[in-house]
């Protein structure tokens, strides 16, 4: 079949690679019908992600048809199409049977590697390196899944290809910072990135009942975008001192939630980019954290910050004096999908949230590194690029 | 097929990422050098009562087939069964050490990992396979750095 391989930091290939096979009794193969770029894809390529070889088959955001299903699959039958969570859960260890599918113990083979480094591994994601499992991804003709009775959900017939394959990764991640951020009706919440991720927590915000949401991005057209489809408001920070227009947009009080959607490779107008920049590239410095920084010095006193954004390893000069003294709570996590997939499916089936226009490029799979090209560098307005491997 | 760059390759080399990144695992977050590290209990929590991990006394698989010592209890609160090992031979001491912990055959490192196995056949069902590599995988020196780091994966980390 074939697949878009990582081959070294920035080169992508398509390439002719084995079919995948069933490994597990557990497991599917589903046929690919469409599989999205996501942030964290970037971080792969940036080689912030150290964990990858060569070869190495990405994309973990699709949805697409079951063609073959293990001798132990109980809920999925060939022909189904269904919507594939980005994490894999077991679904029956501690963490999957307290909702927190992404910290599966079950689902990551190569835990070591990252329990070493954080004290603690996630679960397995598709296509994001080895430190994560090494399981192939989505952007291929088919894929094998895991634990396929937790991971997949089936479609409802009224819900289109594009809309259902948002509910995979960027739409339950968003909903996540909201949900875990704990977003009440009437409170003020910002948000830090106009990435699809940024822009489903914005939207969640909303639907779990914040009076404002405000959220926070330099490209133009992203925050048209955000303020257009998810009808919040928005901030250019090349342009505007964020922490002071939010001190003034909130009478003097500041956000109660602030989301933040951006990740390691966040950006900054300032001098200390450059410098920042510099300490990741030989390594002084795993991550650059500005939007955290600035959530944090921006929040409510007794307020609360969630991370969405990726982070691999340590960050300097983390505002701990300002969390600590402002009684914050910070939390983050990698998505735990499974809890908020079938909510979604409904709430797009019903015309509550809407995700298609997040798909501002649509193409072959063959065109897949192009489709990373505009998408790493912003270009021509791309916001997410949608491969589809029977185009 | 034709592969694309997209951007700048800017890292001071993929290679030495890999290794520093890598290397940043063995730096323990306590200033002291552990005096149990070669005799403390390895433990996974099993998300099972004690009565569902040994059946008439037998030992979970693949635990059953190496030398160790094990013990058992029920966790804490809803948190199901901690369950210990730790091997009965002594531990290699000094180069034999290393040479056994880069095969992935240092003792404690088949602990973790028939523990870790354990725990994923009694609470799903099998163990899970992980994805094979494929023969068209490009090799390269980043590449060989990881591969080293991945075959002992099973066997390391915090338990
Ligand atoms: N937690 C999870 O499970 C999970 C899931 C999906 C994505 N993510 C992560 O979420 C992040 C966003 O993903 P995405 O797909 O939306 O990416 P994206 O690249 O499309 O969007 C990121 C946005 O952040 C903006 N940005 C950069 N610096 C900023 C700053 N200082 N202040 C405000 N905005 C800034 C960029 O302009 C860009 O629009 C990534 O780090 C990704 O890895 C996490
Ligand atoms: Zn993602
Ligand atoms: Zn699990």
């Amino acid at each position: 079949m074939k697949a878009l391989c990582w081959q070294g930091v920035n080169e992508l290939s398509v390439e002719r690679v084995p079919d995948p096979e069933i490994l597990n009794a557990q497991d599917a193969i589903v046929r690919v019908i469409a599989t999205t770029t996501c942030g964290s894809d970037l971080h792969l390529l940036g080689g912030y992600i150290p964990a990858m070889r060569a070869g190495d088959v990405i994309g973990h955001e699709f949805l697409g048809e079951v063609v073959e299903v293990g001798p132990e699959v109980r809920r999925h039958k060939v022909g189904d199409r269904v919507v594939v969570c980005s994490i894999i859960g077991c679904g029956r260890c501690w963490q999957c049977q307290h909702d927190m599918w992404s910290l599966c113990e079950n689902s990551n083979p190569k835990s070591g590697l990252t329990d070493e480094l954080w004290g603690g591994s996630t679960a397995g994601i598709f296509g994001y390196s080895h430190a994560m499992g090494g399981f192939r991804g989505s952007h291929a003709e088919y894929a094998r899944v895991p634990f396929v009775d937790y991971g997949a959900f089936s479609v409802p017939d009224g819900v289109d290809d594009i809309s259902a394959m948002f509910t995979s990764d960027s739409a339950p991640t968003g909903w996540m910072g909201a949900d875990l951020g704990g977003v009440k009706p009437g409170d003020v919440v910002a948000v830090w990135g106009c990435g699809a991720v940024g822009q489903m927590a914005a939207r969640a915000a909303m639907l779990l009942g914040a009076e404002r949401v405000i959220a926070i991005d330099r490209f133009p057209e992203r925050l048209a975008m955000t303020s257009r489809h998810v009808g919040a408001e928005v901030i250019d920070y090349t342009t505007t001192d964020v922490t002071a227009e939010l001190r003034e947009r909130t009478g003097g009080r500041g956000p109660d939630v602030c989301i933040e959607a951006v990740g390691m490779e966040a950006h900054s107008p300032g001098v200390e980019y450059r410098f920042e920049k510099a300490k990741q590239q030989l390594r002084i410095e795993l991550d650059r954290p500005f939007a955290v920084r600035e959530a944090i010095f921006a929040c409510r006193k007794g307020g609360s910050v969630f991370i969405l954004g990726v982070f691999a390893g340590a960050v300097d000069k983390f505002p701990l004096g300002a969390m600590m003294n402002k009684g914050l709570t910070v939390r983050g996590a990698q998505q735990h999908g499974h809890r908020y997939i079938p909510m979604l499916l409904d709430r797009v089936a019903r015309g509550e949230l809407v995700t298609s226009y997040l798909a501002t490029h649509e193409m072959s799979l063959d065109d897949a590194p192009l489709g990373y090209d505009l998408f790493k560098n912003k270009k021509d307005g791309c916001v997410r690029a949608v491969f589809r491997p029977g185009m | 097929m034709k592969r694309v760059v997209i951007g700048a390759a800017t890292l001071a080399g993929a290679g030495v990422a890999m290794a520093r990144w890598l290397a940043s695992r063995h730096r323990p977050p306590t200033p002291v050098k552990d005096p149990q590290e070669h005799t403390r209990w390895l433990g996974v929590t099993i998300n099972r009562q004690p009565e569902d991990i040994s059946r008439q006394g037998r030992l979970p698989q693949p635990l059953a087939g190496l030398d160790v010592e094990v013990r058992m209890n029920k966790a804490p609160g809803d948190r199901g069964t901690e369950l210990y090992a730790r091997p009965r031979e002594p531990m290699p001491i000094g180069a034999a050490a290393v040479m056994a912990r880069l095969r992935g055959d240092d003792p404690r490192q088949m602990v973790r990992k028939a523990l870790r196995e354990a725990k994923c056949i009694i609470e799903t069902g099998e163990l899970l396979e992980p994805d094979r590599p494929f023969a068209t995988t490009r090799p390269t020196i980043p590449g060989r750095v990881l591969d080293v780091a991945i075959g002992r994966a099973p066997g390391e980390g915090r338990l």
